[in-house]
């Protein structure tokens, strides 16, 4: 034990140092006052919350920030199954290949990636250049939410991709040849054979995303061009611009509830499908 | 019927991998703006890119930063992964599950945490700020890598080296560590890969001094677009593509990164 607790003390203390010092200062730095001119309190105090509480602007950017990384969710399940279940059906020899194709995106940097869609729906940008090809008026595809949600959607998707296939274990081939030479047509199959089987993988991926939508930053920071607000840009620029570190710190907090509930909605679904 | 879902999974590779591709060609543009399709080709941005001496730095800076950060997750992370693999004490799991725990936060408040402490040590903008930041997201995945690597080794051999009489540290150096080099070699290439990709949790601890090359980068695109951002991402792009081929040949991606 003593052995063991002598190698454990170097990762231990950095953990301590590094992870859960800093989270719980965090924590605590909501519950100080925030002084004019990015000063902090020395006392105790609940003036924070409440003003988080009672500004129904917080409320507003707390919804909206849901409701679009509920959006992102879908549309990312949307484009990540058929290429999920493309990819669990493929034959053998194509499959590792094609499963280090869909990940491949997440070594490149979510900056570099990020630039990549501004070169897509930036106004002189490839999508407006189609779209004027075939005689259509572009709409405004940066520096709106219409940006950052396709960017977000293209961001996440590895994931999701990921998710599905670990959920696609259960899903036999064979069971659909049986139900397709009972005559059930596709859409039955699919409804009643492939839906079932990949729920748990679907469930796993919508999790993933939603989690990662709510606390992703540089996409919005820089599809948005600062005119998308969510949480995790308002927490940016309460503590870098405005630098109200405690409303920044319980903006954090209040990020953490979302993860929390996510996961004891996750925990329900799953149990109430089981 | 089929045809048409066939193409629709392809349209969908295309969106998927698209904005890393484009990158490319739009690297060799003679334009000076993001136009698309480029009018002309040149490797203007290319040199342009070379000119730009605080990227440079910070370029050098996240290299030093990543080799500095692989290594010490080696150093701290292979005596835990002894520890949690071979030791036998109660709560080892709740012990994996506490090292790995940065990982489950968002970086933007990971960032935000250490830089509420890292102000009242004078740590942000130095080199042992950012070490310590990034080794809050890199540890956790050097434990694991470095656990699964030692929990996969074949069984027997080292107690048949210290039934002949190899002294513990023998038995680690001359046959645990070739045993798991994989696994060694797979963990300095995820943590450097890591460390040199993160941005976010860096964005707050940067000082003006000292910046790497992802948050200048960040800085740069915030402000203005030009094809410069698409030369430096080419590059990026064809080194970690070069990273990974070497592992692989090296190790083997798939051994390396264990069946977890």
């Amino acid at each position: 034990m003593d052995g063991a607790a002598a190698l454990l003390l170097p990762v231990l203390i950095l953990n301590v140092g590094t992870f859960l010092y800093p989270v719980l200062s965090l924590a605590a730095l909501s519950f100080r006052p925030a002084l004019p001119g990015g000063g902090i309190g020395p006392e105790w105090s609940l003036s924070t919350w409440s003003g988080l509480l009672s500004d129904s602007y917080y409320a507003e950017l707390v919804l909206h920030s849901v409701l679009v990384s509920l959006g992102i969710t879908l549309l990312t399940l949307l484009a990540g199954y058929p290429v999920a279940l493309a990819v669990h059906r493929a034959p053998a020899r194509w499959r590792n290949l094609l499963v280090v194709v869909c990940v491949a995106p997440l070594l490149v940097s979510a900056v570099v990636r990020t630039y990549g869609w501004l070169v897509i729906l930036g106004d002189r940008g490839v999508l407006p250049g189609l779209l004027r090809a075939i005689g259509l008026a572009p709409p405004r595809l940066m520096f709106n939410e219409t940006g950052v949600v396709i960017g977000l959607t293209e961001i996440l998707m590895p994931y999701m991709i990921l998710a599905l296939l670990a959920g696609f274990g259960r899903l036999d081939p064979a069971l659909e040849d049986a139900a397709a030479s009972l005559g059930a047509p596709p859409w039955t199959r699919f409804r009643r054979i492939v839906l079932p089987l990949t729920l748990p993988g679907i469930l796993l991926g919508c999790l993933l995303a939603f989690v990662l939508a709510v606390s992703s930053f540089i996409t919005p920071k820089l599809l948005g061009g600062g005119r998308v607000n969510l949480l995790a840009t308002e927490i940016y620029d309460q503590a870098i611009v405005t630098l109200n570190w405690p409303v920044a710190a319980a903006l954090s907090v209040v990020v953490l509830a979302v993860f929390g509930l996510a996961l004891l909605v996750y925990g329900r679904v799953v149990r109430a499908v089981a | 019927m089929k045809a048409l879902g066939r193409s629709g999974v392809v349209l969908l590779f295309i969106f998927l991998l698209a904005p890393v591709l484009l990158v490319i060609p739009l690297s060799f543009s003679s334009a000076s703006n993001m136009v698309w399709p480029p009018p002309g080709w040149s490797l203007r941005w290319y040199g342009a890119m070379l000119q730009q001496e605080g990227l440079l730095q910070a370029a050098w800076n996240s290299l030093v930063l990543g080799g500095l950060v692989a290594g010490l997750c080696l150093l701290c992370g292979m005596p835990a992964a002894l520890a949690l693999d071979r030791g036998r004490f109660p709560g080892r799991e709740a012990l994996m599950s506490l090292i790995t725990a940065p990982l489950l936060l968002p970086t933007i408040v990971l960032g935000l945490a250490l830089l509420i402490v890292f102000v009242g040590y004078g740590l942000l903008g130095s080199w042992t700020g950012l070490v310590l930041a990034h080794l809050t997201i890199t540890l956790p995945y050097a434990v694991r890598v470095l656990s699964t690597a030692l929990a996969t080794l074949p069984a027997g051999i080292e107690d048949a080296a210290r039934s002949l009489g190899a002294s513990p540290l023998r038995v680690f150096w001359r046959v645990t560590l070739p045993l798991m080099l994989p696994g060694v070699i797979a963990t300095a290439a995820i943590t450097f890969l890591v460390s040199f990709d993160e941005v976010v949790i860096s964005l707050f601890v940067v000082g003006p001094q000292l910046t790497t090359l992802p948050v200048a980068l960040f800085r740069y695109v915030e402000s203005r677009t030009d094809p410069m951002v698409a030369a430096v991402s080419t590059v990026l792009v064809g080194l970690t593509l070069l990273i990974v081929l070497v592992l692989d040949r090296a190790v083997g991606l798939r051994r390396a990164v264990g069946n977890g």
